[in-house]
């Protein structure tokens, strides 16, 4: 039920924004995360944007995996 | 990638004495099935499903309460989908949805909202259920209404958390657990410092595969190196203090109460009720009804099995009279149920 998936945001009016993901476009609340710009990858849950996806840590997580797999 | 990370666990494994670590996430049980994790796991290293699944967990009485407002004629029932199924004492909503009543199932708790507009004459009611990652959008949605003067919204809370759940298994000495892998959407929003309380080692997982691989290495560590922490594998959204507007947003608008948890029973201070100032929007508050307390008795397992004690293959219901079309226990209904994804990946 805590399902999420994190999404690009493309258009923001108000505190809705338009966020699309794989080409599909939707809209989503941004009253929990109100800093949220254009341009950030959120995590996307009940129609709500709850967290901004830091991807400086993605990248790290990817480099601790890629380690493991030398 | 996958094999190497099996095999780093292995070598962490190999002499320890038995352990199991329990996810605490139906989206994690669903994952590890998924991925077949626990059939790639040494001997010595056992994963249990703890209770990460709020459907699951909402007793009864809740259901009773709910079909009684839906049976109303001038009634709306909005929900998400996964409750259609959670049998109350008698039926579901999704049989009385047949039998005629209007429910609805809802993608985001602010789809109640335009419902509730486009149909003045009806008291509409959304079916509040969730975990930390849910609440704060209920919240939201109840700000909103507020702000925009909807009157015909009320909301039936069984929200609860998880913090409390895990203190109560820690403390039960039926359940034996070494490490918690500690759900990452809930994380996001109460954040890591929220799990600091636990003494054994604890690691906030994400979501794929390698990620709860590496969450398992991570405990596996802690244990080799007589530590006991809490830790974050899922740094990517999880952050030591969480989300502090949607933190700031569930005290706003809810209060602890102490709950009722299919299966396990009362947690004290384990659930989010409406505050005071929003009274308005309670259901239980403005459209009081009488739902008799019944005692159902039941041989389901439910209840051990959320706990970890036992699996699901070792309930005399599992697989013959219970399976995901004739759900009897709550776990076998939602799809993030601990039955419902061993009866779905084990069959």
């Amino acid at each position: 039920m805590c399902l999420a998936f994190p999404a690009k945001i493309v258009e923001i009016k108000d505190s809705l924004a338009t966020v699309e993901r794989s080409g599909v476009k939707r809209d989503a609340s941004l009253m929990l995360l109100p800093d949220a710009k254009i341009g950030d990858y959120v995590l996307i849950h009940a129609g709500f944007a709850i967290q901004v996806v830091d991807e400086e840590e993605t990248k790290l997580r990817d480099e601790v995996l890629g380690a493991i797999n030398v | 990638m996958f094999n190497a990370l099996v095999k780093k666990i292995e070598q962490l494994a190999e002499g320890k004495r038995p352990l199991r670590f329990m996810e605490v996430c139906g989206t994690h049980t669903v994952s590890i099935f998924r991925a077949g994790i626990r059939q790639i796991l040494p001997p010595n290293v056992e994963l249990v499903s703890g209770p990460g699944c709020p459907v699951c967990v909402t007793c009864d009485e809740y259901v009773d309460r709910a079909i009684v407002y839906a049976q109303m004629p001038d009634v709306i029932i909005a929900t998400f989908g996964d409750m259609l199924k959670v049998t109350g004492t008698y039926a579901n909503l999704a049989e009385i949805s047949a039998a005629g009543a209007d429910i609805r199932v809802i993608y985001s708790p602010l789809d109640c909202i335009k419902i509730a507009k486009e149909n003045p004459d009806k008291h509409v009611i959304f079916l509040a259920v969730g975990f930390e990652t849910t609440a704060p959008t209920t919240a939201a949605t109840i700000l909103t209404a507020k702000s925009q003067g909807v009157r015909n919204l009320f909301f039936l809370s069984a929200q609860k958390l998880v913090p409390p759940a895990l203190e109560m298994l820690l403390n039960d000495s039926e359940v034996r657990v070494d490490g918690f892998l500690l759900p990452g959407h809930v994380a996001v929003v109460i954040g890591v410092n929220a799990f600091k309380f636990l003494k054994i080692p604890s690691v906030v997982a994400g979501f794929e595969a390698e990620e709860i691989l590496l969450a398992l290495i991570n405990l596996l560590t802690q244990i080799d190196e007589g530590r006991a922490e809490v830790t974050n594998e899922y740094k990517s959204v999880v952050k030591p203090e969480g989300n502090l507007t949607a933190q700031k947003m569930l005290s706003q608008v809810f209060c602890t109460v102490d709950a009722e948890w299919r299966g396990i029973g009362e947690i004290s201070q384990s659930g989010l009720a409406l505050n005071e100032e929003f009274a308005d929007f309670d259901a239980e508050k403005v459209l009081p009804v009488n739902v008799p307390k019944i005692n159902r008795r039941t041989p389901c397992r439910c209840g051990e099995i959320l706990r970890g004690i036992v699996t699901p293959k070792d309930c005399p219901l599992f697989g013959k009279v219970c399976d995901p079309i004739h759900a009897v226990g709550p776990c076998m209904v939602s799809v993030e149920g601990i039955c419902a994804a061993w009866y779905r990946f084990s069959f």
